[in-house]
């Protein structure tokens, strides 16, 4: 083809102003959240920002935030990928994990249980774990895109078998591990100040980045989310991407429990990662990421993720007791959800809109 | 058979009917009658305000201007629930019942026989029965609908609607998805229903229907009127030519300086009993050749959609045998057509083009990346297709990195052939590219259109419009109820021998 083409490299994409585009980004809105939970934490927790160094580890509220949501930030960035590309949910990452725990957990103690000396290589451990999650969600992604099943009814699946799964696999037992290098993965490595969980969460964000914007995933994703039928006929295979974004929820999932066991020193298979499905869709919406699937934002999520802690911690620091936090979390949720909802943002747009006209006609 | 009906005067009349919507003028003064015991068909092309006519006279639409008038008292239907208690009851194309229902159930959802504030079964099952004998239905009261063809349940959803003292009933496209056996049981229950003295309006693409049970046919273009003709004094030819708007009197051939390329080589393209199983059309061979443009004429639902849709394996179970440049190939998905050098401009940009919240750039560069994977186009590269396709076809949008949504029609349009022109195919397959966009845009695209195949590349193209066929096309293609009836070479195409095959009358 010989189409007469200009060679004018002077095009500028017109920039929207800074403002305006901030304000119309949905990951501007959970920014603001952020922003708001940690003023409060200015005002009523004084120590809040503190930070001291105890037993060679920095520690303080803000980096036992980000320790404690390691965990939810790994499992969420899986989930992103599914809601974007099925427009449906992953359930099954809590079980995941105890099943990924429990098949490091048996190569360590090997058949005999010994507590002390691993059976197997450390890393080969590790390795077998994330293969675990990986299957499972392979198992996920098959039921999805080769049965079309709805994302929520397949990983039901694992969801209720999953932790079964994972008791067989330990004999019904809770695992435990007592050599120190268990817990490199999910304390501390010996001369690292940081806690290996925050380390291991920033690695697995960096690498998802990286994948979904080094790779063309991230644009298929998206696509195969946005138009299945448009998908299709510009020649991608949405049932490929489909698996694919599966299998990636399910080795992440994988990872969050190798972790997750690694910090406790053990495995239990009842407890590793129960309810955490739940946070991690909650961090997704709460990243400003449509639950119908079509464009995310990794970085939405992952601002979702510490938020959700970062409100957790706060309200311990603030005295809230225990068996009153949920209650305390689900207002505060609820007020965030209906605020970034489009029917208020409509409400409030009119409402806006009608008293700057009634301002117009007194003024006339 | 009844003549009394036919000379009976209408029953129905609706006057000057004007609707607009944003933007549109759906309906301008439409007059339209249908008498007690007469079948009516109402024809048009796209957008020829058929449904909105219809939904004005069922309530689902108000009217803005015009008079309905029933047995000779003026009516205002505001609802659907007016227009039932009217009498006035419309079967769509997609059967409107609960498949997992019984056949009773669904004849009386809602209006369920009762004795003592309870459902009284027998009552129903056993007025289900004599309903369904009286139609001659063959099918149990008691059996799941589910269990019946959709021809049976067609004619359920007909009963149902008949049973509420039904005087005019609207069959909206009933037969689309029948086979013939079928349409004729459909038909059998419409002469039945006719006899009755319902008064029955038909919308329907195949005109060899509306010839077999229609008494009188209403023809709309545009949201006018045309006018009200008695079938024996249409004859076919004259029905199309008066859907798609020109009189044969005034056409003039257009000379044309497109020579016939390459028509002795071996063709790029050849189909031979080519079709596929979810489209319903019937075998067809075609031999498309390097730098040609061939058209693909037809009414709606003709088929002309679904013929190029086989050829790039966008419809699901292809069958027959499709040869690239000589080479048999086996295409049984978009993505194998486009390794072969194809690319399919949809007809419908919304459902199948674009991605509503991609930007721009990303809509131009996802066929041709889709071709290389998970290995991503660089940044700078994907800028650069993009910024220099903006420029080529003059696409408006603020910046590539626009969501295509907030492009207009046309430029939207732009951005799909950009996508596909990028990929460098081959063979280009346009479905109605220039519908619903600009007059300026129009004539950009089919300039683009003679220039590409100038320069090589094949093109089947698809329009509602023959003049811009007659314009940009080497061979014409003409397509009859889901046939491929005829072809028509560069020195028999005109508006007159397009319009004969279109109806079906001489000119094959």
């Amino acid at each position: 083809m010989n189409l007469h083409i200009s060679k004018d490299k002077s095009l500028e994409p017109a920039r929207k102003p800074f403002l305006k585009k901030l304000l119309s980004s949905r990951l501007t809105f959970s920014l603001v959240i952020l922003l708001i939970v940690v003023v409060q934490n200015i005002i009523t927790t004084p120590t809040f920002f503190r930070i001291t160094i105890t037993n060679g580890l920095i520690s303080g509220y803000i980096p036992d935030i980000l320790d404690e949501a390691s965990l939810l930030v790994i499992v969420s960035l899986g989930m992103t990928l599914v809601i974007a590309a099925t427009g449906g949910v992953d359930i099954s990452v809590g079980s995941i994990m105890a099943i990924a725990a429990s098949f490091c957990g048996l190569m360590l103690n090997g058949p005999e249980y010994r507590t002390d000396v691993y059976h197997s290589p450390y890393f080969l451990a590790l390795l077998v774990g994330l293969l675990g999650g990986a299957l499972c969600g392979a198992f996920n992604g098959f039921l999805v895109a080769g049965l079309k099943l709805q994302p929520m009814i397949a990983t039901l699946i694992l969801f209720t078998a999953g932790r079964s799964i994972a008791k067989q696999i330990t004999h019904g037992q809770t695992i435990y591990i007592m050599n120190p290098t268990f817990k490199y993965l999910g304390v501390q490595i010996p001369g690292v100040p940081v806690r290996t969980t925050i380390i291991v969460s920033f690695v697995m964000i960096l690498i998802v980045v990286l994948f979904t914007k080094l790779t063309s995933l991230g644009l298929y994703v998206q696509s195969v989310g946005i138009n299945g039928a448009s998908s299709r006929l510009v020649g991608l295979n949405a049932r490929v991407i489909k698996f694919m974004v599966f299998v990636i929820s399910g080795v992440l999932a994988g990872a969050a429990g190798l972790v997750g066991s690694s910090s406790l020193g053990s495995v239990n298979s009842g407890e590793l990662g129960l309810n955490l499905e739940m946070d991690a869709i909650l961090a997704v919406a709460l990243g400003g990421n449509l639950l119908s699937g079509g464009k995310f934002s990794i970085a939405g999520t992952v601002i979702g993720a510490y938020t959700i802690q970062a409100i957790t911690t706060t309200l311990y620091a603030m005295n809230v007791r225990a068996d009153q936090l949920n209650v305390f979390k689900a207002l505060i949720i609820i007020v965030i959800i209906v605020a970034n909802s489009d029917v208020f943002k409509e409400r409030i747009r009119k409402l806006t809109g009608k008293v700057v006209r009634k301002n117009v006609s007194v003024g006339g | 058979m009844d003549s009394v009906n036919q000379n009976q005067t209408p029953s129905l009349i609706m006057t000057g009917i004007g609707k607009s919507f944003p933007g549109v003028r759906a309906l301008n003064g439409v007059d339209f009658k249908l008498r007690r015991g007469e079948i009516h068909a109402l024809m048009g092309e796209n957008g020829a305000g058929k449904s909105t006519l219809v939904k004005v006279l069922t309530g689902v639409y108000p009217l803005d201007e015009g008079t309905i008038e029933l047995d000779g008292t003026p009516v205002s239907i505001r609802s659907t629930q007016d227009a039932q208690r009217l009498g006035i009851s419309t079967v769509y194309q997609e059967v409107n019942l609960c498949g997992n229902l019984t056949v009773a159930e669904n004849l009386f959802l809602g209006r369920e026989p009762r004795s003592l504030g309870l459902i009284d079964w027998k009552a129903m099952n056993r007025k289900a029965a004599e309903l369904l004998q009286e139609l001659n239905i063959i099918a149990e009261p008691t059996v799941q609908l589910d269990s019946y063809s959709i021809a049976v349940q067609q004619m359920i959803a007909i009963a149902r609607a008949v049973n509420t003292d039904c005087k005019f009933l609207i069959l909206d496209e009933p037969t689309s998805s029948l086979d013939t056996d079928e349409v004729k049981k459909l038909f059998t229950l419409m002469r039945q229903l006719k006899e009755k003295g319902v008064g029955i309006i038909f919308i329907t693409h195949f005109l060899e229907q509306v010839y077999e049970i229609c008494d009188r046919i209403t023809v709309l273009r545009n949201g006018e009127l045309v006018g009200e003709y008695e079938v024996e004094k249409l004859p076919r030819l004259e029905l199309v030519t008066k859907m798609m708007g020109k009189e044969l009197e005034n056409l003039s051939d257009l000379s044309s300086s497109k020579d016939q390329l390459h028509t002795d080589e071996e063709p790029l393209l050849e189909a031979r009993e080519l079709s596929s199983g979810t489209s319903k059309i019937a075998p067809f061979d075609l031999k498309i050749h390097k730098g040609e443009v061939v058209g693909f004429a037809g009414l709606l639902g003709s088929g002309r959609s679904e013929l190029v849709r086989a050829l790039y394996g966008a419809d699901k179970a292809v069958q027959g045998q499709l040869f690239v440049k000589g080479k048999s190939v086996k295409i049984k998905k978009p993505l194998d057509a486009i390794k072969k050098g194809m690319a399919y401009l949809p007809e419908d940009r919304k459902v199948d083009g674009i991605f509503a919240d991609l930007s721009v750039r990303e809509n131009i560069i996802i066929a041709l990346q889709a071709k290389h994977g998970l290995k991503r186009m660089t940044r700078r590269e994907m800028e650069k297709y993009a910024d220099e396709y903006i420029k080529l076809l003059n696409i408006k949008t603020a910046s590539m990195e626009t969501p295509i949504k907030s492009l207009s029609g046309g430029n939207q349009q732009k951005v799909i052939l950009a996508r596909w022109l990028l990929t460098h195919p081959e063979f280009m397959i346009l479905d109605e590219p220039t519908r619903g966009i600009d007059v300026g845009t129009k004539t950009e695209i089919q300039k683009l259109i003679l220039k590409l195949a100038a320069e090589g590349m094949s093109v089947a193209f698809i329009s509602a419009e023959i003049d811009e066929m007659l314009r940009t096309c080497s061979r014409i293609v003409v397509m009859r109820d889901r046939r491929k009836v005829g072809e028509l070479t560069q020195s028999e195409m005109n508006q007159s021998t397009i319009m004969r095959t279109i109806a079906g009358e001489g000119g094959q």
